[in-house]
């Protein structure tokens, strides 16, 4: 194995945290952790300037409404041609929830009032009656991923655009495309939160191996028997 | 989402409306369902109005509380100092604290059509609140704190902020309309998102602590309102106490922490057993004795102290009804389970579950856990939180975790992630009492060492029910 570091940027840790976001990282960090690959984590929020060489793996979590319009404002100024640098290089994004919607091209949180987006995956968002709210499993790449979602957004995917997933129990996108997520090369959007990463560890896998350039299975195997129960559990749960 | 669903049929005699609930609640019993709201809920699907009408005959009123965490034993708190200084209740103890289990509880005392207790003392959960002030008139709010909660259920934080800012404003304009008194507000003052539902008004009674020495070093991740309300900076903290509660101001326009008149200083915590501390009141200080453990602790018998304070309960009632108040249903409850000590915490969202953490980090020796993790709707069906509550605090010390519930396997990855080895945690599936066995069994031969048992709500009944079939707690509805 190789002696390298995963290097996630956190965007907005401090506002966009609210579904238990810090899973995901830990769950990244400590597989890196178990394989001897190094892990470094560099917060971004309001204000600062992100470095577009210095990351793999840039993350993004879901936010109140208000915390949210403060993200997109900074994140399509201060940050755009960094984030865009990133991707284009190949650099890998989890976006889940709240920051999904702001990869996208604009997000209508209400009569008179647009959230501008990264414009990163071909999607947009408008707030939709009621939110949509449970359990869900998805289909992605032959594998499952599992989850809970809850959004008032629905968003709709532009022709051509890749969703990350089919919907096979759950709302996914609007609650009736039967797609969830969007995915273009190493960037994904996902409603699935719960944290996502610690219900599906197969796809923390694939999103390090992503992020460091490598092929998941050249990543150290791991005694993953509590991991698969989890998974298992969450599966359950969405009836899959 | 308020107390008037429409009838079904016109309008029944409030006397018949009791007695067909009463038999509703009966049969339930009879069928083997516990049923604590049910002759609420159809009481108030009869009589829309029961609760306003039946609540209206109440010599002294009501009072109402709310808060995320903390409900049931402030309310367990301001009971015991009540029934200390003479007052009789009509209370939801039991914590059923929807529109269907406060007119269940008003139902319960309700003898030859008026109630049997002179002040209504209700809980009430933080989304029912403005349909039920509305119902019963209060004359002292209560609100204590706000912390993320449940969102599948409820929705973002800000939203409920919003709906208690509007019961506020509800009440100013009934005031200046002369439509009634109106009620007194008391609002923990270490919680932004509670002080500022009383920017608007000048007879608020804030409570809070003041001793800093028990502040925390860091911020938890499970910190929520980091924001000022009034201009959207994010508020700096000189102290914080418990998740977000503590010592605030907004650095852009100024906007600070109240002072609170009901405060705690020289605050000693005494592990998992309880606190003392010197409760400030406005007029005097006494020293309290409390035998709940934590911090969280504290601010619930601050709240307690407050509110009794706003009804004119002497000082010294005060202190004494928070010295002799036992753990409310539940919550910090010890059992003996054969010869070995069981400690229940309930632990229902990040904010509790870094206090029960706090706590037990205080606890001396390896912790031997029961750690029971269900989603049905009254615990949240959405379990992301545990990874927001800081388990890192106490992993190290983790001895053997035992996990169980609907969602026991995704507990353990939580424990496993947060520094546990897998070989300290055991996943049991088939049902609380196996689990409970499992968890006895794991434990030290050395029966002094206690077992902490950290259900969510739904496991935490459950698992009580196990131990009162053991003998080991007395029966919830004795």
């Amino acid at each position: 194995m190789s002696e390298r570091t995963l290097r996630i940027g956190a965007l907005y840790p401090d506002l966009l945290n609210i579904y238990a976001d810090r899973g995901n990282l830990l769950m990244l960090e400590r597989r890196c952790a178990w394989r001897g690959i190094g892990f470094e984590v560099t917060r971004s929020t309001i204000g600062d300037e992100l470095d577009p060489d210095a990351h793999d793996l840039l993350y993004l979590g879901g936010g109140q409404d208000r915390d949210q319009q403060l993200c997109a404002l900074d994140l399509t100024t201060v940050k755009r041609d960094a984030v865009h640098a990133h991707a284009a290089r190949g650099g890998a994004v989890l976006a889940v929830c709240g920051g999904y919607q702001l990869l996208g091209h604009h997000y209508g949180l209400e009569p008179g009032v647009t959230l501008p987006g990264l414009g990163l995956l071909d999607v947009h968002t408008e707030r939709g009656e009621g939110r949509l709210i449970g359990n869900v499993a998805i289909e992605v790449d032959g594998r499952t991923l599992a989850g809970f979602e809850n959004h008032g957004g629905r968003t709709v995917l532009a022709p051509g655009q890749e969703p990350l997933g089919r919907v096979l129990s759950g709302h996914g996108n609007t609650g009736s495309s039967g797609f969830e997520g969007a995915r273009t090369g190493n960037v994904v959007g996902t409603y699935l939160h719960g944290p996502l990463l610690p219900k599906n560890a197969w796809f923390a896998d694939a999103l390090i191996a992503a992020a460091l350039g490598i092929d998941p299975a050249d990543l150290a195997p791991l005694d993953d028997r509590l991991e698969d129960g989890a998974h298992a559990s969450a599966r359950r749960a969405a009836g899959v | 989402m308020s107390t008037t669903s429409p009838a079904p049929t016109g309008r029944f005699p409030l006397s018949a409306a009791v007695a067909t609930a009463r038999l509703a609640g009966r049969a339930a019993r009879l069928g083997g369902r516990g049923g604590t709201s049910l002759p609420g809920k159809v009481l108030t699907r009869l009589r829309p109005d029961a609760i306003a009408r039946m609540s209206d005959r109440l010599d002294e009123g009501s009072v109402v509380l709310s808060a995320t965490n903390g409900k049931t034993t402030t309310a367990a708190l301001v009971a015991s100092i009540l029934e200390l200084h003479g007052t009789t209740l009509v209370h939801n103890r039991q914590g059923a604290n929807m529109a269907g289990g406060i007119a269940a509880s008003l139902l319960g005392s309700w003898r030859h059509g008026r109630p049997t207790g002179a002040l209504g003392l209700f809980e009430v959960d933080e989304f029912w609140l403005d349909g039920l002030v509305r119902s019963l008139r209060p004359r002292v709010v209560l609100l204590a704190n706000l912390f993320r909660d449940q969102l599948d259920r409820y929705g973002e934080l800000e939203a409920i902020a919003d709906r208690w800012h509007e019961i506020v404003a509800d009440d100013a304009a009934r005031t200046a309309a002369g439509d009634g008194p109106g009620f007194r507000l008391v609002l923990g003052s270490d919680d932004p998102a509670v002080a500022d539902l009383g920017l608007d008004r000048d007879d608020v009674l804030y409570f809070g602590v003041q001793d800093v020495s028990v502040a925390r070093e860091v911020a938890d991740h499970a910190s929520d309102a980091t924001t000022c309300r009034v201009c959207g900076a994010s508020y700096v903290y000189t102290a914080t106490f418990v998740g977000h509660l503590g010592h605030y101001r907004c650095p852009a326009c100024g906007h600070r922490r109240p002072d609170p008149q009901v405060t705690a200083e020289r605050v000693v915590l005494d592990a998992t057993r309880g606190s003392s501390f010197d409760l400030v009141l406005p007029d005097t200080t006494v020293p309290v004795r409390l035998h709940l453990p934590g911090l969280y602790n504290v601010y619930n018998a601050l709240g307690a102290a407050a509110l009794t304070h706003a009804l004119g309960v002497p000082a010294a009632t005060i202190a004494e009804g928070l010295g002799t108040t036992a753990a409310a249903f539940g919550r910090a409850e010890t059992v003996t389970v054969g010869d070995r000590e069981l400690q229940l915490l309930l632990v229902k969202n990040p904010a509790g579950a870094n206090e029960v953490a706090r706590t037990l980090a205080l606890a001396e020796g390896e912790l031997d856990l029961l750690a029971v993790l269900n989603d049905r709707i009254a615990d949240g069906r959405d379990v992301s939180w545990i990874w927001d509550a800081d388990l890192e605090a106490i992993a190290g010390r983790v001895r053997h975790v035992t996990c169980a519930g609907s969602r026991a396997e995704e507990m353990a990855v939580r424990w496993k992630y947060a520094g546990v080895a897998s070989s300290r945690i055991a996943v049991v599936k088939d049902g609380v009492g196996a689990a409970l066995d499992h968890a006895l069994a794991a434990a030290p031969e050395d029966h002094a060492v206690p077992i902490h048992a950290i259900p969510t709500y739904t496991a935490m009944l459950e698992l009580r029910e196990e131990l009162v079939r053991r003998g080991a707690a007395k029966g919830s509805f004795a």
